[in-house]
């Protein structure tokens, strides 16, 4: 690697060639502001538009300022990053920026936790001199994700995250000039666009112009019913990232905190959605095993490879993108959906309540979640079975909202029967776990051995798209793991040209898997973070007495008391869902 | 008109542009056939450098240097693209020559093809030039046909093909990078250069862009040698430039006149002089993002350096001359309002500021500016060409700076004076009844549409200034010639 000798600032400063001026100035202890530019390391995500142009710095000899996370680094370059001239044109464009922005920080479910707000902080904004005329655009509310494009700066984060890394497209840059803002094809509303909902979008967004809606407001009203029973569900992710709300290290496991604040909140029953994981697993893990065994005897009716199926971000996405392989995924649900009839089925029974009268919430790292529990296949007779999803960042509001002293509370334990779970489920919330839990009690069912070593570590990881040979007692057993549905796309385009060569394929929308969800606390670019939220559910799981799932004793009384067999009749009409073709786009109807 | 010389437009309006004999008989094809059968490309590159031709597509990037970079970098495939989006408003130039000569695009491209290792060209062409494409196409069809053109060009062995692409509209899709966007079927807009088309264009590989004239100058050279070109023009600007004269000049059109002309060698010898015998003001140059050229800028010879340094530049060789009636505030915001309209929206200072500039300067002409706001302008006006993402926006403020640059004293005038000097901001126009002319006749009162006007019968009459609209019915209708306009 060639390296290169320039000086910022008056330091020395000596990196490999093609370095940007933002990252050699970082070398040397210079941050300079930057608002468009944003990437996740170690995930190939980068977004380099050079469109805001707060982070202009001035090299000599160059006529005009330049972007400094789109300026290569040259040999004696002489670089400032903060004489006058720049102090001015940065402070210049910001303001501009500002002059366009609805100033609404004291009602925006940014506040706090803005990049624009933070740079005016930084930069010492105080007045904007060049007030003018704002952009305005209608406001779109969809069933997971508003779009309030009036705060919009146009970084094109969400574009890149959309386009580049899913691959869904539903978010591009329209109109010209002055009205140039990022949305949906025609600006039609995002419901009507081939949005998956998996959020990524809004978990890049500098600014309040994509966040979640907000559906805590429904459930304090729930909790305040003395008629209705309150059922929490966890997401195993959550647990991994809730602690950053409350200013905790990332990475630190907040289990025991978060069941006793759920407590507070006055939820009747603390429940974890790891439980149905540990029902999917019972569920998909059988699934595959009998279209494996059917494959093997040279049954030609049998699909493979078998895909999961418990991230509706992925579930949207093959709805509509590729409708013609609709009986390939699993047709288990997804662990929250799975959690839903158990809760007003069989425990309601138990208590002998109405399931009207119980209200399902989950608390989920996921913003495509809040679209599933609408599904209409997903109620009985108008009543969902999950009522109201939130998010990770909401539960945190809630909690804060309540006067809870998150740090100060003390750890205590899931209830019963619903919130025993084993490790198993933990690592559902990491890329590859879904697919590891899945083998521990494939692997059991189909040898009838034992499983001595737990840990499939060729599983786990972070590259995009990874691959391993189980070894099955002597059957090789051939797993595909992708996260970010732009690699999940190429997996599917080789099953669609016949050149798969996988029996099952585990595939998650969010990059990371649900631990960089779209409902998780803010990671503005640090993937650090979701590193840290990945060790912390693996220790989760390392730390849990069992961790198979058909282990769990209380999925044992389940099936024993109330379901029968994994892939029964019961099991069939609660646990298992069927897939809809959604490629014709719904907007021709408008 | 003995100060133009002809070498781009040489075959304009002489030849019959549809039959490729005519274009033979002037030469045509001969600098290819040299080209491809006596000289490598690097020594045609090394004419090129050795004549000092630039870009004639704004830039002025030196055209042998730049296809020296398309040429050292290694891909399997690259591409020619002829940059014929010519979207400044008034300009015709590259049309011309598309129209009245086609065939020196076909055959520059071809050599450029050869010398970079192109096999492939593009023509990206307004939509709204159809009798453009209709000859090109015709070109095209005629120098296939005669082997000069498509696979084993003049049985050499050399494959060149050139298609068609039709513009986007858009103003801003004629800077390269957006151009190459938009012929990959993306949103016309800009990226961030380096990496520069030459390295990394169209469908990632190496590009090679020029403009149309940039292309049309390319044979001759070849065939009449650096030397003879290099000895036109001035020192860093060799050759001639074609320009397309507007505004209030007796005789508007093309001409063509070497590099080094003096402002008031164009205006008065070429350009007949001002209409009507009034009093220069004022030439702005480059397109809409150019700056305005005044009385003390006539001797300066007009050449790349030379504009930059006078705060405006060549752009495509728009050139409009202003007289005494017009309002430099008003040009500068008719300027803004078309930047405004073409900003492509990708970087906020282009985005944002032209728009806060537009309004400053409506702000203005509408008598309600201050000191404050001409500060306001300049800082603003600055910044944004400093950190614009492309040309456009490094470039719009021109017409703004060079004008609070070179007519203050206008600006004050609006600004304290809430006069329009020019009295073409109506907004500053002041109606007024003068007192020893209007005998009371009350006709203007009963014409005028908003009632501002008041006075009894016989009496002076008096124009409410808050109401009156400037439409002017009142002065029309009186026959006493008793109102004026302040
Ligand atoms: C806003 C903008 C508009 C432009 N429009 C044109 C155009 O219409 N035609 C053109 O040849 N070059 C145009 N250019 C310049 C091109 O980007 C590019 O420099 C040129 O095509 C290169 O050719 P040349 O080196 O032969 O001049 C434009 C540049 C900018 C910034
Ligand atoms: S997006 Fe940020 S700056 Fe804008 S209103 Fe919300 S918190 Fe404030
Ligand atoms: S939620 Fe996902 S699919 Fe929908 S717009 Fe955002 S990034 Fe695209
Ligand atoms: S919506 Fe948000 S992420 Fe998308 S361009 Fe606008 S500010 Fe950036
Ligand atoms: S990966 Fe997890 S967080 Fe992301 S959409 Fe899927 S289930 Fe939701
Ligand atoms: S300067 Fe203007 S036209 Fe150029 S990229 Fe920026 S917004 Fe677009
Ligand atoms: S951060 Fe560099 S241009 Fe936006």
């Amino acid at each position: 690697m060639n390296m290169v000798k320039l000086i910022i600032d008056g330091k020395h400063v000596e990196v490999p060639e093609n370095t940007t001026l933002l990252k050699a100035a970082k070398t040397v202890g210079i941050d300079i502001p930057t608002l468009c530019y944003f990437e996740l390391k170690d995930m190939n995500i980068e977004n380099r538009p050079g469109g805001c142009r707060v982070c202009v710095v001035e090299v000599r000899g160059r006529r005009n300022l330049a972007p400094a996370c789109n300026t290569m680094v040259a040999e004696g370059m002489e670089v400032f990053t903060h004489n006058i001239r720049v102090l001015n044109a940065r402070r210049t464009v910001l303001e501009l920026i500002l002059s366009d922005h609805p100033a609404e920080c004291l009602t925006c479910s940014k506040n706090g936790n803005c990049e624009l707000q933070s740079m005016a902080q930084q930069l010492g904004v105080r007045e904007i001199p060049y007030a003018g005329e704002q952009s305005k655009y209608r406001k779109d509310t969809s069933p997971a994700i508003i779009r309030d494009v009036d705060k919009c700066i146009m970084c094109r984060r969400c574009e890149m995250m959309c386009n580049d890394v899913q691959t869904v497209g539903a978010l591009s840059a329209v109109n010209r000039g002055f009205m140039a803002v990022v949305a949906p094809a025609f600006e039609m509303n995002l419901e009507k666009s081939t949005c998956t909902y998996c959020g990524q979008c809004v978990s890049v967004c500098p600014t309040g112009a994509l966040t979640e809606v907000d559906h805590s407001r429904n459930v304090i009203n729930s909790l305040a019913d003395p008629a209705k029973t309150v059922v929490v569900q966890t997401a195993p992710a959550v647990r991994a990232a809730l602690g950053e709300e409350f200013g905790l290290e990332p990475g630190t496991l907040v289990t025991g905190k978060m069941v006793a604040a759920l407590r507070r909140l006055g939820f009747d029953y603390v429940f974890d959605t790891d439980f149905a994981a540990d029902l999917t697993i019972m569920e998909e893990g059988s699934e595959l095993l009998d279209r494996l065994t059917r494959y093997l005897k040279g049954d030609k009716e049998v699909k493979l490879p078998i895909l999961t199926s418990c991230c509706p971000g992925w579930v949207n996405f093959f709805e509509h993108n590729f409708p013609e392989m609709l009986d390939i995924p699993s047709t288990a649900k997804s662990p929250q959906q799975m959690f839903g009839p158990v809760a007003k089925e069989y425990f309601a029974k138990k208590l002998g309540i109405d399931r009207k009268n119980m209200i399902v919430v989950s608390i989920m790292p996921c913003l495509a979640k809040k679209y599933e529990c609408q599904r209409e296949e997903f109620k009985v007779n108008g009543d969902p079975d999950v009522n109201y999803s939130l998010s990770t960042r909401e539960l945190a509001h809630l909690i804060k909202q309540s006067n809870i002293d998150f740090n100060a509370l003390p750890e205590e334990d899931f209830d019963n029967p619903l919130g025993a779970s084993t490790g198993a489920a933990v690592i559902f919330g990491a890329t590859g776990g879904v697919i590891e839990a899945a083998c521990r009690t494939a692997y059991e069912l189909y040898t009838g051995k034992k499983l001595e070593k737990v840990d499939f570590t060729e599983l786990r990881g972070l590259e995009n798209i990874r691959h391993a040979t189980l070894d099955f007692d002597g059957l090789p057993i051939n797993i595909g793991i992708a996260h970010g549905l732009g690699n999940a796309r190429k997996l599917l385009e080789d099953i669609r040209a016949g050149k798969s060569q996988f029996h099952a394929i585990e595939i998650m929308a969010c990059p990371g898997g649900c631990i960089g969800g779209g409902g998780q606390p803010y990671h503005h670019g640090n993937s650090e973070i979701i590193k840290q939220r990945s060790a912390a559910i693996y220790r989760e799981d390392s730390g849990k007495p069992i961790r198979k799932s058909h282990e769990n004793p209380f999925i044992q009384e389940l099936y024993r008391e109330f379901l029968g067999k994994p892939l029964g009749e019961k099991s069939h009409h609660l646990l298992h869902t069927h897939y809809f073709d959604k490629s014709v786009g719904d907007f021709i109807e408008e | 008109m003995a100060k133009q010389i002809r070498i781009a437009l040489r075959n304009c309006g002489v030849i019959d542009p549809e039959r490729i004999e005519d274009y033979i008989a002037r030469d045509g094809y001969m600098a290819l056939a040299s080209v491809l059968t006596d000289l490598s490309p690097e020594a045609v590159i090394e004419i090129l450098k050795k004549s000092g031709l630039r870009g004639r597509g704004g830039g002025g990037f030196p055209a042998g240097i730049k296809w020296e970079i398309t040429r050292n970098v290694v891909a399997d495939q690259k591409y020619v693209v002829c940059n014929a989006d010519e979207g400044d408003p008034g300009a015709f130039m590259d049309r011309s020559i598309l129209e009245g000569d086609p065939h020196v695009v076909l055959e520059a491209m071809t050599i450029n093809g050869y010398c970079t290792g192109a096999s492939r060209g593009l023509i990206y062409i307004r939509a709204e030039y159809p009798l453009a494409v209709e000859r090109l196409k015709t070109a095209m069809g005629q120098s296939r046909s005669m082997g000069l053109l498509g696979e084993n060009i003049l049985g050499t062995g050399f494959n060149f093909d050139i298609d068609i692409r039709y513009g986007a509209g858009a103003f801003v899709c004629g800077e390269e990078t957006a151009l190459i966007h938009s012929m990959e079927g993306l949103r016309g807009e800009p990226t961030v250069k380096p990496p520069f088309p030459s390295v990394e264009g169209y469908l990632k590989k190496p590009t090679n862009v020029n403009n149309v004239e940039t292309f049309a100058n390319i044979p001759i050279i070849i065939n009449k040698g650096w030397k003879w070109f290099s000895s036109i023009g001035t020192e860093k600007s060799k050759g001639t430039k074609v320009f397309a004269l507007a505004g209030k000049i007796n005789n508007v059109g093309l001409i063509e006149v070497p590099m080094g002309t003096t402002l008031r060698e164009v205006i008065y010898e070429i350009g007949g002089g001002i209409q009507y015998g009034k009093a220069f003001k004022a030439a702005q140059t480059g397109g809409p993002s150019g700056g305005c050229l005044t009385v003390k800028h006539l001797d300066t010879p007009i050449d790349y350096d030379n504009l930059i340094a006078a705060g405006s530049m060549m752009g495509s060789g728009g050139l409009i001359v202003m007289d005494e009636d017009d309002c430099m505030v008003a040009i500068a915001k008719f300027y803004l309002e078309f930047t405004v309209e073409e900003s492509c929206g990708k970087c906020s200072p282009c985005r944002i500021g032209n728009k806060r500039l537009f309004e400053l300067l409506e702000k203005i002409t509408q008598g309600n500016g201050t000191m404050d706001d001409i500060d306001k302008l300049r800082n603003l006006g600055t910044v944004i060409k400093e950190t614009s993402l492309c040309g456009l926006g490094q470039s719009s403020p021109n017409p703004v700076l060079s004008t609070i640059d070179n007519f203050p004293e206008e600006y004050h005038e609006h600004v304290t004076g809430k006069k329009c000097r020019s009295k073409v901001c109506k907004s500053l126009m002041q109606y007024l009844v003068v007192a020893d002319k209007c005998i009371g006749c009350t006709l203007c009162a009963r014409n005028c549409p908003v009632d501002a006007i008041s006075g009894e019968r016989k009496q002076v009459h008096f124009i409410d200034q808050s109401k009156c609209i400037k439409c002017g019915a009142c002065m029309d209708k009186c026959k006493f010639n008793a109102i004026i306009i302040n």
